[in-house]
């Protein structure tokens, strides 16, 4: 459950002040999928920011959960960002000299995971993304809907309560994308996840439960 | 995690793991190298020192040389009187057959009372003297004497053994060196260096006796073996052992060894010495015996091991000076490039795997999981060039040892006490030749590899991965995890 009060992000450039997000106001209850959609420069990201314990807002408070986001340091961030919250992002972000297996278990890492625990609950998680042959592979040595399918099995593999994704779809073509939203919302319906995407494909935004469009920092939804 | 991310990191950006590994191996081998030269030739140097100084001398004492007035041409010690008795006429030729022990040119005799005033300053644990003497046999035939002038001897000198000179005569002058030591003083001076070969040293029952130790290599030139005789200023000396530097490089101090008293009494100089070589109690009396020595004896040259090792002349200098000077910067420049390098690839790396980084930590990754893999990364690098650095320079040091460079070394001075001057015997040692030389010796430079020039270099890979490690992973650690959300473009 996401509480959002009056959220506002800043960003100084020089004597410059960009208002990112202007007095956001929101709640997401556990379990919702949302899409987000606005023009770019709007603020998609860094809203996703706000929700996913990137970053922490110039005013206002971000709950989620029993935890208020605005107030929490750097360590705990990290905490609630390892244990809480999945992320899939637009350029897919693997490692490039890991493998695909080696990828997911990242994930794991900060969870004192032991190894064969780790290893198998990877192989689990890229079996469900429909990956489990490709494991040994280098991300380069894939197509782009595979390493999404990567991302996102390195995303679930430490079963968050929210997923949230970057224009996820943003580089695959249309079929691939289709694949890739087919596979979000299977799992967003099977495990129950809070799962938010960003897009501004109108035929992403469409498969959501709630639309948000957002417009120079400010929240409106969509009918 | 942190093995298999780190091995595929370096395996998979082999480029930068070679490129930082190669820097450090470089300035690594290269500070092996400069560091194992180093000691070898300061082996080589201590190895001249003690030949000629003896081991466990910290100072010697002589006294400061009177320069020689002009125009005395071939006058002092090394004046050749004449004398009727001296040769036998025949034909109207005089054969001349004159052998003198005298103390070498640029060395002046002393009394040896200064070797008990030195024997009583404090911290002066033992002390010995010696006299350090040339002898010098003058064989020959003058033609009727009325064809000559004796002004003329030093001339012909140039020609030793030939009939064709001006004058016509024939003559060979033969010198080596004599060194009067106490028989029963071994713990400190030129004798506690050298090893014997053969027979035995002189003991203190050897005092009065005519007995002679030489030196090895002289022995050999000159034809002499232990049971021979050798004749010192017309008199006859009993060979009772033969001597070698301990280093077999090196030669020893003298020519021909005999106890103090009889090279006293035959060369005239009853009473005199001209060097006293001192042993400090410990290496941090020196300075003091040394003003304390200065003070007592106000006429008196004292040398200290440190300025001993700067009369070290020769290639052997040169080596030394080139290893401390140039080697030692060079190694200096080059390390710190390395370090420079490793630094910038690190930093390079960071800043090329900004996304890498934030994603990580966009995942729950802590500041600290990054930072240890950013330093162990290149702390592995630099390992990484640490042994290839450690096995290069021990494959050069093997290479220089194999080639084994001869250095030559002369402690060359007139200060010296005993030079080998006149070496070898040979023939026509000229009149003008007096001037004291070096003990000129050939050092085969041999490297040593010491255990702690390994650790040495072993340091210096960690210094240098660790400090490249630390930069770029306090950079590392300044990323912000929304970096992960940067549009590609
Ligand atoms: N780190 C930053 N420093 C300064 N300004 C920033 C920063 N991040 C975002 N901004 C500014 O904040 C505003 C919102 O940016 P944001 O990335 O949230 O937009 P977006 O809706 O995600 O756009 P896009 O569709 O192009 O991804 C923009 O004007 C952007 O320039
Ligand atoms: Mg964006």
């Amino acid at each position: 459950m996401y509480e959002l009060t009056n959220v506002t992000k800043k960003y100084d450039q020089g004597k410059r002040s960009v208002t990112a997000l202007n007095k956001v106001t929101l709640s997401i209850p556990d379990g919702q999928m949302v899409a987000i959609q606005g023009p770019t420069g709007g603020g998609k990201s860094t809203l996703l920011q706000m929700l996913g314990a990137l970053d922490r807002p110039s005013t206002g408070t971000v709950q989620l959960g029993a935890s208020d986001l605005s107030k929490l340091g750097q360590g705990p961030l990290g905490e609630i960002r390892a244990r809480q919250i999945g992320f899939v992002f637009q350029g897919f972000n693997l490692i490039p000299t890991l493998t695909a297996q080696e990828n997911v278990e990242t994930a794991l890492a900060p969870l004192g995971v032991s190894a064969a625990d780790r290893t198998a609950r990877a192989a689990a998680a890229l079996a469900s993304v429909g990956l489990g042959e490709r494991g040994s592979h280098l991300p380069a040595e894939l197509s782009g809907g595979q390493q999404q399918r990567v991302a996102i099995a390195r995303a679930l593999v430490k079963e968050p309560a929210v997923l949230l994704a970057d224009e996820p779809t943003g580089n695959l073509d249309e079929q691939t994308r289709d694949e890739i939203m087919e596979l979000l919302e299977g799992l967003w319906r099977d495990r129950g996840l809070t799962l938010i995407v960003v897009t501004h494909d109108s035929a992403v935004a469409k498969r959501a439960q709630r639309r948000l469009l957002i417009k120079q920092g400010v929240v409106k939804e969509v009918a | 995690m942190f093995v298999t991310y780190l091995r595929r990191e370096l395996a998979g950006r082999r480029k930068q793991t070679a490129i930082v590994a190669i820097g450090m191996a470089l300035a690594i081998a290269l500070v092996i190298i400069v560091n194992a030269v180093s000691s070898g030739v300061q082996l080589a140097q201590s190895t001249v020192l003690a030949s000629v100084y003896g081991v466990g001398t910290d100072i010697t004492v002589s006294q400061t040389p009177v320069a020689p007035t002009e125009g005395e041409g071939g006058g002092g010690p090394q004046n050749f009187d004449f004398g009727a008795e001296d040769g036998a006429t025949a034909d109207g030729s005089t054969t001349v057959n004159q052998a003198t022990l005298s103390v070498e040119r640029g060395t002046t005799a002393f009394d040896s009372t200064a070797l008990d005033t030195v024997g009583g300053i404090d911290n002066v644990s033992a002390a010995a003297a010696t006299l350090s003497l040339s002898n010098t046999t003058f064989n020959g035939t003058l033609p009727d004497r009325s064809a000559m002038t004796q002004g003329e001897a030093p001339t012909a000198g140039e020609a030793p053994t030939g009939a064709d000179g001006a004058g016509g005569s024939s003559f060979s002058v033969d010198s080596f060196t004599v060194l009067g030591l106490d028989p029963a003083d071994d713990a400190v001076g030129p004798l506690s260096a050298v090893s014997l070969t053969d027979g035995r040293s002189l003991e203190s029952t050897d005092a009065g006796a005519n007995v002679a130790v030489l030196d090895a290599s002289y022995a050999t030139t000159a034809e002499l073996i232990v049971g021979d005789t050798i004749s010192l200023a017309g008199t006859d000396f009993t060979i009772v052992g033969l001597v070698t530097a301990s280093s077999a490089d090196a030669a020893t101090a003298s020519n021909v060894y005999i106890p103090l008293d009889v090279a006293q009494t035959l060369s005239g100089l009853e009473g005199q010495v001209t060097d006293i070589y001192v042993q400090a109690a410990s290496s941090t009396d020196i300075e003091q015996v040394q003003a304390d020595v200065e003070t007592a004896l106000p006429d008196s040259t004292v040398k200290t091991q440190a300025d001993l090792a700067s009369s070290v002349s020769g290639s052997l200098s040169s080596a030394s000076d080139l290893v401390k000077n140039l080697g030692l910067w060079l190694s200096l420049i080059v390390l710190a490039a390395a370090f420079l390098i490793a630094i910038l690839f690190t930093i390079s790396g960071v800043t090329r795997r900004t996304r890498e980084f934030g994603t990580l930590k966009a995942i729950g990754w802590s500041n600290g999981r990054i930072v240890r893999q950013v330093a162990g990364e290149s702390l592995v690098q630099g390992l990484i060039g640490g042994v290839v650095g450690i096995a290069v320079g021990l494959f050069g040091i093997l290479a220089i040892n194999l080639v084994a460079p001869t250095l030559t070394a002369g402690a060359a001075s007139a200060d010296v006490p005993a030079g080998m001057n006149g070496a070898g015997g040979r023939p026509g040692g000229g009149f003008g030749q007096a001037v004291v030389e070096a003990a000129t010796s050939d050092i085969v430079l041999q490297v040593p590899v010491t255990l702690s020039v390994i650790l040495i270099a072993v340091g210096l890979a960690v210094l240098g991965g660790l400090l490249a490690g630390a930069i770029g992973g306090w950079r590392a650690s300044r990323l912000s995890p929304s970096e992960a959300l940067r549009s590609i473009a």
